[in-house]
């Protein structure tokens, strides 16, 4: 079964611009998809829709079996647990140490102390940060402040992470390193998506490529096919 | 357990919200220390000024003199008399005997004066004392015990005794006026000093939203956040209140002018004033930071 489906998906923003038009896709369980494409072609507009930031102005999105886009506000939530997200800007908390940083999203579940702190200690390990538990953001270059950032998305081990540009701060050889974790947690049985504009990777890591244009979907190449 | 756990970390993210946010909570909390030090004011002024009224109420009495010609059965059917006329709550009837047993006991003068009069001669009458239920008939009252047959003379504290507790009544009035007032600004202020503090933090909030926090998730550690503030900011006025009415009640030796008028002493009263500032404090707190969250909560 497919994790997500959009079927005839549209999206119009209040100010009349519409970012998604006639879109239809599947992604399965374990997949690991770019999505490309010049800028303003709808790509972060497409992966808001899945959890849930922006909702479709038609059709329909299902993300693990919920009906996304007639999520009630506040049931929102429902949705996020299910999902990890990572930005391009990270967006951690900078008085708040890698740790807190991890445990943060443990926390708010009430899990016992013992536990979160194996979670955390697991997940920093994945991402090779181990040694910087203590450390606040400001003291982490951007590659590690990235995978902490990555660490707090998979902590919960959601069966999907969303990835919207997370190289798009990091010179070449601190994007590779972020990928070899991507692929590592994918390897792990999680289904990822990620927006890039960097073709170069897209070339290296020959997965499955979708190419948006004027928000629908211009090419769908499968694994291993783009070039 | 789970839940413990939850509200035991809201705690300690509260206690470090405070602190992280040093000068924004040091800004609710004097808010609220200056309110809850002028609600506490008034709240002591409104309590004794009560206090005075009632004693001055309870101790003002309608002083009927009888004529000493009168029979015994006369002086009943007085009695009768009174008691029929509206509000009227308590009378009782002082003989002239007791009156003048109570006059030599308390003083040397006196005695020795009265020992020379036989009882014909004794000038001193028979009185009936009369009290009011509400304060405010004693002048209709005393009129009409005045017209009754019998009664020579008719004495209460006319005047003063009314205008006293008109002051009283106005004071009381001003000053519950004043806390009330007091509390919905605080309430207000505090509200929009914790939205500078949340906006502030609407990153953490919209993290926390993105990693999956139920809007309770989010919203109850900011009222953990508000009801410390409250506590916080009522330390100093239950101090001043403590500290303060203490040594106000022992410099002026627990009355105020005359022994007529007597505070109210201060235990029980400062603690109980105490914890209802603590009240006061934490409910306007929590109030603030829930209506100052409640913009965040919609996506
Ligand atoms: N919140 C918004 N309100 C109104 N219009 C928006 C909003 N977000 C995006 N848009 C518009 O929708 C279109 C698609 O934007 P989107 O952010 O999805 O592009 P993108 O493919 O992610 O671009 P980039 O590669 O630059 O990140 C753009 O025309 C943009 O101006
Ligand atoms: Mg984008």
């Amino acid at each position: 079964m497919d994790l997500i489906r959009l079927t005839n998906v549209k999206k119009t923003y209040n100010t009349g611009v519409t970012a998604i038009q006639d879109l239809n896709l599947s992604i399965g369980k374990g997949e690991f998809v770019f999505i490309i494409g010049s800028t303003g072609c709808g790509k972060s507009t497409l992966i808001k829709m899945l959890y849930r930031e922006e909702k479709p102005t038609a059709g329909q999105i299902i993300v693990g079996g919920i009906d996304v886009g007639r999520l009630r506000n506040r049931k929102v939530y429902k949705i996020r647990r299910k999902i990890g997200v990572v930005f391009q800007d990270f967006k951690l908390l900078p008085k708040s140490t890698v740790y807190e940083n991890v445990a943060f999203a443990l926390e708010i579940f009430g899990l016992p102390k013992e536990e979160i702190h194996a979670k955390v200690v697991k997940v920093l390990e994945l991402v090779g940060l181990k040694h910087k538990i203590k450390s606040y953001p400001a003291q982490l270059s951007g590659g590690e402040q990235q995978r902490v950032a990555i660490a707090r998305a998979i902590v919960n081990g959601p069966k999907l992470l969303i990835c919207d540009e997370p190289t798009g701060n990091l010179d070449a050889k601190t994007s590779m390193g972020i990928m070899e974790v991507l692929n590592e947690i994918n390897k792990l049985g999680t289904t990822i998506i990620m927006v890039t504009h960097d073709i170069n990777i897209v070339k290296k890591m020959n997965k499955r490529v979708i190419v948006l244009d004027s928000g629908r979907v211009l090419k769908d190449y499968e694994e291993g096919t783009y070039k | 357990m789970k839940t413990f756990r939850i509200i035991g970390r809201n705690f300690r993210d509260a206690f470090k919200g405070v602190f992280r946010n040093f000068s924004l909570s040091l800004a609710s909390i004097s808010c609220i220390t200056i309110t809850l030090i002028v609600v506490a004011i008034s709240i002591i002024l409104s309590y004794n000024v009560n206090n005075f009224t009632e004693l001055v109420e309870k101790d003002v009495t309608i002083v009927a003199f009888i004529d000493n010609d009168l029979t015994e059965e006369e002086i009943d059917t007085i009695k009768d008399e009174i008691s029929v006329i509206d509000h009227v709550d308590t009378y009782e009837f002082t003989s002239k005997d007791d009156i003048t047993t109570d006059m030599r006991e308390s003083s040397d003068v006196f005695d020795s004066v009265m020992k020379n009069w036989s009882d014909e001669e004794n000038p001193i009458q028979n009185t009936y004392q009369v009290k009011v239920d509400d304060i405010e008939y004693i002048e209709g009252v005393a009129k009409q015990i005045e017209k009754i047959d019998g009664i020579t003379l008719v004495k209460y504290g006319e005047g003063i005794v009314e205008q006293l507790i008109s002051t009283f009544s106005l004071i009381h009035t001003i000053s519950l006026g004043a806390v009330v007032a007091l509390i919905l600004v605080t309430a207000f202020l505090i509200s929009n000093t914790i939205k500078i503090t949340i906006s502030s933090r609407q990153r953490e909030i919209s993290i926390m939203r993105l990693i999956g926090a139920s809007n309770l998730n989010i919203r109850i550690p900011f009222i953990i956040e508000g009801l410390l503030l409250g506590a916080l900011g009522s330390i100093i006025p239950i101090i001043i209140t403590i500290y303060g009415y203490e040594t106000l009640y022992s410099s002026f030796n627990g009355q105020l002018f005359s022994p007529f008028i007597k505070l109210i002493p201060p235990t029980p009263f400062v603690y109980l004033t105490s914890l209802v500032l603590l009240g006061i404090g934490i409910l306007v707190g929590m109030f603030g930071s829930w209506r100052a969250v409640r913009k965040h909560l919609k996506i």
